[in-house]
């Protein structure tokens, strides 16, 4: 026996479309701005039909069917496009929620045995209900990936090397340093010794919170990376419970120049390239 | 005498990823400096938490801290509690040495924290798992 719902569908598949598009735009007074209403149709008209084209008797009660990978990836590419221009879970879970009622009061005006009518009704329910529930997973992932692209950005922007004098780099810092933070930090470092053919750089760690042994781990490697370029490493800004606790902790630092401020540290690179800082003189 | 220390608030924190790890340190400073702890113990505090909490992901895959405010006589402090399940520890005495390591860290992590903190235990099984539990005083 063919699906009765199926029968219906197909051959009210324009008058499905414009019901859910009414549905839709009735719901979305709030955010046109967001998509035109013409982009609006496009879209719902070709998940629609890709929907109805693929529903046949032997996948109806089953979302996870192979049939349906075309449907669930233009829902996909919708949630997740739909989550980087900033719409919200309810109007992304309306989208589907109103299909589901467009589709629902469809069958309800075409089927009139009301036994016949619950049954169908349930079946396109499930159904729907677990595209929905695969909107949402596509949706948050499309929302973890903003979050990790902003991640790497974090990343990128907050380890600036800047030239603060002919041959003296300085790299401030700021957060914590773990593992792939070092990883970048290191490159930047080096690669900017490379092109100013500086000598000296000063790491300043003014703006790192607690220093562990992991931090320092990573610290003493970007300091031996420096020495291994031919270049010397002062680490400035270590605050005085930073010190304390960095020796309870019994992490030798011994061996590398460290200074408590940037000032100090650049004091030092000055001396060590035999440079000095005057106060000018005044002409009388 | 010793009296066995009053818990005041508790909270629980699961950590199962590197990205854990800096909210865990905040809300552990949150608590910290709800006490009124020094900054000094604070960053002790927050360095020995760090180093136990990278422990975790590194060898045990993750687990649940407990966090408490206790409170003893006149002093106050906080109690972690860093609970996982592990592989264990073979030999507690062996990794309690400094520089010891089986992971090609500086193996200071236990001795060290051990340090920083006032009161400190280890307990571990080998296959169960490992808990540790560590208390900083706020005047320790």
């Amino acid at each position: 026996m063919k699906n009765e719902s199926i029968k219906i569908f197909q051959k009210k598949k324009q008058a499905v479309l414009e019901k859910w598009i009414h549905i839709q735009s009735q719901d979305q007074i709030l955010n046109n701005d967001l998509i035109t209403n013409e982009d609006l149709r496009i879209q719902s008209e070709e998940l629609l039909f890709a929907f109805i084209d693929n529903l046949s008797d032997s996948n109806i009660d089953n979302a996870e069917s192979r049939d349906f990978e075309s449907v669930v990836d233009i829902l996909s590419s919708i949630s997740i496009s739909r989550a980087k221009q900033g719409y919200s879970p309810r109007e992304t879970g309306n989208y589907i929620y109103s299909l589901k009622e467009a589709l629902l009061s469809t069958l309800s005006e075409e089927i009139k045995d009301p036994a016949t009518l619950y049954a169908q009704s349930m079946i396109i329910n499930k159904l729907l209900d677990s595209f929905s529930t695969s909107t949402f997973e596509t949706f948050i992932k499309g929302r973890e990936d903003v979050i990790f692209r902003q991640t790497d950005e974090i990343t990128q922007i907050s380890t600036p090397v800047i030239r603060l004098w002919d041959g003296i780099l300085a790299l401030p810092i700021i957060g914590t340093l773990d593992s792939s933070r070092t990883q970048v930090v290191m490159e930047s470092l080096l690669q900017e010794i490379v092109e100013t053919g500086s000598s000296i750089a000063i790491l300043d760690i003014s703006g790192v919170p607690a220093v562990d042994s992991l931090v320092a781990q990573h610290l003493i490697k970007t300091v031996s990376a420096t020495r291994l370029m031919g270049a010397e490493c002062i680490i400035s800004g270590i605050r005085p419970e930073i010190a304390q606790t960095v020796v309870h902790l019994g992490i030798d630092l011994s061996t590398i120049i460290t200074k408590a401020t940037l000032a100090s540290a650049l004091k030092t690179a000055f001396i060590m390239l035999n440079l000095e800082v005057n106060k000018k003189q005044r002409v009388k | 005498m010793t009296t066995t220390p009053i818990v005041l608030n508790r909270d629980t924190m699961t950590v199962t990823r590197e990205t854990d790890v800096v909210p865990f340190r905040s809300r552990v400073k949150e608590h910290a400096v709800k006490i009124g702890m020094s900054l000094l113990n604070q960053t002790k505090l927050i360095t020995g938490a760090s180093e136990l909490v990278r422990n975790m992901l590194k060898y045990g895959n993750g687990g649940i801290v407990k966090i408490e405010i206790v409170s003893k006589g006149r002093d106050s402090g906080i109690r972690l509690t860093f609970e996982d399940k592990g592989p264990g520890i073979p030999n507690i005495d062996k990794a309690m040495q400094d520089g010891f390591t089986t992971g090609r860290s500086m193996g200071l992590g236990l001795p060290g924290t051990k340090r920083l903190m006032n009161e400190f235990t280890i307990k571990s099984e080998v296959g169960v798992g490992t808990t540790v539990t560590v208390t900083k005083w706020k005047n320790g």
